[in-house]
Order: structure tokens, then C-alpha cells, then sequence
């Protein structure tokens, strides 16, 4: 990625060296020479100042096993005072996966996303002056993931399943606390075959005890089936747990609860196990 | 079926437009041809070796090892290779070994670089296991569409074809060879291993890998280390892998079995630890594993297939219903 990175920094340089109109400034040329990077970034950032900013990182896997569920971490821990961290793949018929507001939470995300073909997967941050600042890498993939019918469930229904929940928490080197859970529903997309209509959840709050909300996710279709989220929080050490509410496009309600004191393993050290980014 | 076209076909319909407006542009022309290399291992049994390589452009998905034996009554094969082409030029290079045409073809798996030359051969003389012909059944179409997205031309006219005959345990006879099948699992829900009895060989399949590091897609690991644990305890006079050289000695079991061991003892602690794919992923490997071939690719494909499985399995419910 030194490409970027050196294409980075002048276009940060002479951001800050030229004084240039919010609208150019709104719309950088990217690295991808993505197609559809224009009228995202106008979708998405509207009139906002739009900086190429190496410390928001996107990781995929060097290689795509299973287009319907690629895992994708968005990551702008290294900017403070991020209030909304979004995903969004350019050239998948549905471009915008999720929506983080990490209210009291790290901005930090990772799930699975269903791919359609080969594109730039991008995370944008946006801070409390008002700027977005972009980061992202091309994923190389052939396509598939996005009309393909969710693989079946080892021949149970969705139904039996939806909604059940299943997670834990774990302390992080810096006090706060990683949640992992999974939350079994089929997240159509309505792009697949047949007349089956979107539905996905929607919403996806964690909350602490006194219900205080710590942080906040929208999600959309191009979410993979039965999510599988990892979030940091800054839930209080004295809590007895995190609660997962979520809410699909039907309206149905999904409540969790994932229990503190975190999970003592063989590999777990008692005062957090993972190392910090 | 649908009425959406496959991707194949819309990739076949996109070609014959493109040609109406092209002349063919030099060095086109010229299909693939795969340059099988028969190796000898003793009398009347050869291997074609397939590279250590991932399936792609370059290989034409040849990766896979095929076996050739002789018999009285004809020829027969141990897998057919990654599609059409490979398949009828398998059969061509059994006939001018043996001299005879091909009688019996054995599947070891569904996987798609070992069954999609099946089309060169008539469907009664395949012979599988029933859950071999349900894994090409259930996935051959999304197999079909993969490896024509991974190595193209390669592939052009290759169908899924179902073997007809089911392997059920029972010794075959075959001209002067008695073939004795050992069923198997954990590469795959299905795995047949076969016993030569007149020169001892063991002809593995997917179970046993050699310096090429073991594919997962399918695995179920605790049993495949269970398959292994079996097949090393039959005599032997050599094992041929599914990928990989042929030695004698187990030394393909053992390899398999620790390359096993190893990357999900990774795996399940990096989940035990809180970490997801893209965190996993980055692990490093232990040293010896640096002279297999792929190591770090398989690795990184079995983090994406194991994560899964231990998620839905390891972790508590935590929803009010639970």
C-alpha cells in the first residue's frame, strides 16, 4: 500500500497548503479510480471536507473464501473523537454495510460482508469538526456473494433459529472490553433469486446495565448472514453486562444479554488478553 | 434451474459476442493442453503428479494427483482431474500406457480438481461413495462456477457428471487386480481411500498431504485425525497423496496429521482470545511449516473455515430464549 500511503500524503499536504472550495475539497480523487467513488462520496459526505487518511484502516483477507461472508475490519482507533464510522463497499449493488456511532466505544467494527465482485472496500470516520476522513483497500474477488440465496443452515430453517444470540465479552489491555457475538438471522438482501424481500436487522444497540447506550450500529443488506460483530466498549468495570438490542427491518425486537466477569480460559490472563492495536 | 443464466453462460455468450467483433488475436488460437507427466511406481502403476500450486490460470487447475493402473481387463484411474480437457487427455495417456481402454474409474471426493474429468468417461464405469455423489450433487454447481471463474478456458465445455457406480466397502475385482476400498472421513463427509493388494500401495486421496499443506473446506478435523490414525496402521508398500510426491513410509499420514493438529490449536485459541478472522489471520505459523508448500495460504483459508464453526458451536447463548 505505499502508494497510497505517498498518494496520501499529498493530498493531505496540499490540502492543508492550498485553500480550496469545500465542494473540491469534498470530493478528493481517489486511489482506485473507482467508478462510483464521485457519487458515493457525494451520498455519503454530502458537502463535507473529505480527507484520504492512512490512520482509518480496512483489513480483508488476502484472499476471498466465501464471497457470501468476508471478513471485514474497520478500524480508526488511532483518531479521537470519531462519532461515526460507516463501511462501504463501491461496487457491490448495495454499497453501504453499516453504520457505527461509538458513543462511549472505541471506533472499532469487524464483521462479514457479502461481496459481488472485486472492489474498493472503504471505511469513512467522521469527526467532531465535520470531516470525513477515508481509508480503505481493493479486495480482489470474483462475484457471487450478493445474489447468491444465503447457504442453508445445515437443513435447519432460519425460522427455528432467528434471533438466538450467542457471544462473549473479553477485557482489553486498556481497560475496555471487547464484545463478540453472533445473531442468527438470514439478512436477505432481496437480490436473490425468487421473490424473497429484504430482510435484515436493522439496528443493533449495546447498552450497559443502567442502559446508558455505548454504542450504536446500522446495518444493511450487505450484511452477512446470522452477523457475527465484534465492538470495544467502555462499559464500567463494575457492570455486570452488556445488553444487545437489535431490531430487524420487520420490526421484530432481538434482546441479549452478554455476562460479565469475562471469560476466564486456559489462554486468558486475568487482566486482559489481547494485545492493544 | 433457473432462468437467470449461470455465470458460465453469460461468460460463454460474452465470449461468442466478443468474437463476432475480433479476429482471434495472435496466440490465442491455441487451447490449453494440459502436459501430463506419467510417473512409474512399479509395474502397471503410474501417477500423474499435479503441482504444489493453487488452483489458477497457469495450472488449469491440475493440482490434484491422478493414479493410472493396468489390470487384464483394462485400465483404471483414481480421480480424473479438474475438468473435460484434463479428463480426455487422462484417458488418452491410460490407453497409451496399457494399451487398453479404461474399465473403472474411482472418485476419492467431490472436491472439483478431482472429479470434473469424469465427463471423458462413461458414467457407469465411475464408481464413488454415496456421499461423495451427494457432496458433487450438492455443490458441483457452485464448484463449476468457481473453477471457471479461477482458470477460464480451461474449463470450457466441462460438466458436472455423476458417477453411476456406489462403492459400498466390498473388495472389486478387476482383471488381475483386487482393489479393496477403505471408507473414510474428515477431508470431506465422504473419503475413499483405496488398498492395491497385488503391490500394497495406498492410494490416499485428500486424506494424506505431502509437503503441500491440507485444504479444509469441508473438514472435519477431530475425524480426518481419526482416518489418518487408521490408515497408518494398515502395511503399506507406498502412499500416494492427494498432493504431494509419493514415498514409502507414513511420513504423508504424520505431516497431515501435525499440520492438522497444529493450525487448529492456532485457530482455537486465537478464538478462545477474542480475536476475529482478520486478527487470527495474521498469526504466525511454527517454523517447521515453512517447507510446505502453501502453508501460509491453506492457513489462512482454514482460519475463514474453522472461525465459523466455533462461533456457532463454543460460544454460550446469550438471548432471552436461550
Amino acid at each position: 500500500m505505499s502508494v497510497l500511503s505517498s498518494y496520501n500524503i499529498v493530498r493531505l499536504a496540499a490540502l492543508m497548503l492550498t485553500s480550496v472550495t469545500p465542494t473540491h475539497a469534498g470530493v478528493p480523487d481517489e486511489a482506485f479510480k473507482s467508478p462510483m467513488w464521485e457519487t458515493l462520496s457525494e451520498r455519503y459526505f454530502g458537502q463535507a471536507t473529505v480527507v484520504f487518511d492512512d490512520r482509518v484502516k480496512v483489513t480483508v483477507p488476502p484472499i476471498v473464501e466465501n464471497q457470501a461472508q468476508v471478513p471485514v475490519t474497520a478500524d480508526a482507533r488511532l483518531i479521537d473523537g470519531v462519532k461515526k464510522l460507516i463501511v462501504f463497499a463501491d461496487l457491490n449493488p448495495i454499497q453501504l454495510a453499516l453504520e457505527l456511532e461509538p458513543i462511549k466505544a472505541k471506533a472499532f467494527v469487524a464483521f462479514r460482508m457479502k461481496i459481488e465482485q472485486a472492489t474498493p472496500v472503504r471505511a469513512a470516520a467522521l469527526t467532531e469538526d465535520g470531516v470525513w476522513h477515508v481509508g480503505g483497500v481493493f479486495l480482489n474477488a470474483a462475484g457471487g456473494g450478493c445474489t447468491a440465496p444465503p447457504k442453508a443452515n445445515g437443513g435447519v430453517s432460519w425460522f427455528d433459529t432467528l434471533g438466538e444470540t450467542q457471544g462473549r465479552l473479553w477485557q482489553e489491555k486498556d481497560g475496555s472490553v471487547r464484545a463478540r457475538f453472533r445473531i442468527s438471522h438470514p439478512m436477505d438482501t432481496g437480490l436473490g433469486q425468487g421473490n424473497t424481500p429484504a430482510y435484515y436487522i436493522e439496528k443493533v444497540e449495546a447498552k450497559e446495565a443502567a442502559g446508558t447506550t455505548l454504542a450504536r450500529l446500522a446495518m444493511f443488506e450487505p450484511v452477512s448472514q446470522n452477523p457475527t460483530l465484534t465492538l470495544v466498549v467502555d462499559l464500567p468495570r463494575q457492570d455486570p453486562g452488556l445488553n444487545i438490542d437489535s431490531r430487524d427491518n420487520n420490526g421484530k425486537i432481538y434482546r441479549a444479554n452478554l455476562i460479565a466477569p469475562w471469560r476466564q480460559s486456559r489462554n486468558d490472563q486475568p487482566e486482559g488478553s489481547l494485545s492493544a492495536p | 434451474m433457473t432462468s437467470i443464466l449461470t455465470r458460465r453462460q453469460s461468460l460463454l455468450l460474452g465470449a461468442s459476442a466478443l468474437s463476432l467483433f475480433c479476429c482471434c488475436p495472435p496466440g490465442r488460437a491455441e487451447p490449453h493442453q494440459y502436459d501430463l507427466k506419467p510417473r512409474k511406481l512399479t509395474n502397471g502403476v503410474w501417477v500423474t503428479r499435479g503441482s504444489d500450486e493453487a488452483i489458477d490460470e497457469r495450472n488449469g487447475g491440475a493440482i490434484a494427483n491422478v493414479a493410472i493402473l493396468d489390470s487384464t481387463e483394462g485400465a483404471i484411474l483414481i480421480d480424473t482431474g479438474p475438468s473435460r480437457r484434463f479428463g480426455e487427455a487422462l484417458m488418452a495417456l491410460a490407453k497409451e500406457l496399457t494399451g487398453k481402454p479404461v474399465v473403472r474409474v474411482y472418485l476419492t471426493h467431490f472436491h472439483p480438481d478431482h472429479m470434473f474429468g469424469n465427463q471423458a468417461f462413461d458414467p457407469a464405469i465411475l464408481a464413488a461413495t454415496q456421499g461423495t455423489i451427494d457432496g458433487m450433487k450438492e455443490y458441483g454447481n457452485a464448484f463449476s462456477d468457481s473453477m471457471y471463474r479461477a482458470v477460464g478456458d480451461w474449463m470450457r465445455g466441462t460438466e458436472l457428471v455423476l458417477p453411476q457406480a456406489i462403492v459400498l466397502g466390498a473388495p472389486e475385482d478387476i482383471g488381475n487386480r483386487r482393489l479393496r476400498p477403505l471408507l473414510m472421513r474428515g477431508h470431506t463427509p465422504s473419503d475413499l481411500a483405496l488398498f492395491d493388494e497385488k503391490t500394497g500401495i495406498i492410494f490416499a486421496g485428500d486424506l494424506v498431504f505431502l509437503d503441500r499443506a491440507p485444504t479444509t473446506p469441508h473438514a472435519d478435523i477431530e475425524r480426518w485425525r481419526v482416518s489418518l490414525a487408521n490408515l497408518s496402521a494398515i502395511p503399506n508398500a507406498m502412499i500416494v497423496p492427494g498432493h504431494g510426491p509419493t514415498e514409502r513410509g507414513i511420513r504423508g499420514i504424520e505431516q497431515t496429521s501435525r499440520w492438522l493438529e497444529t493450525i487448529s490449536r492456532i485457530i482455537a485459541d486465537a478464538f478462545d482470545r477474542g480475536l476475529d478472522i482478520s486478527e487470527a489471520i495474521k498469526l504466525p505459523l511454527p517454523d517447521w511449516t515453512t517447507s510446505i508448500a502453501l502453508a501460509r495460504y491453506e492457513y489462512e483459508r482454514s482460519v475463514m473455515h474453522l472461525y465459523p464453526q466455533l462461533e456457532a458451536s463454543r460460544w454460550p447463548r446469550i438471548d432471552e430464549r436461550g
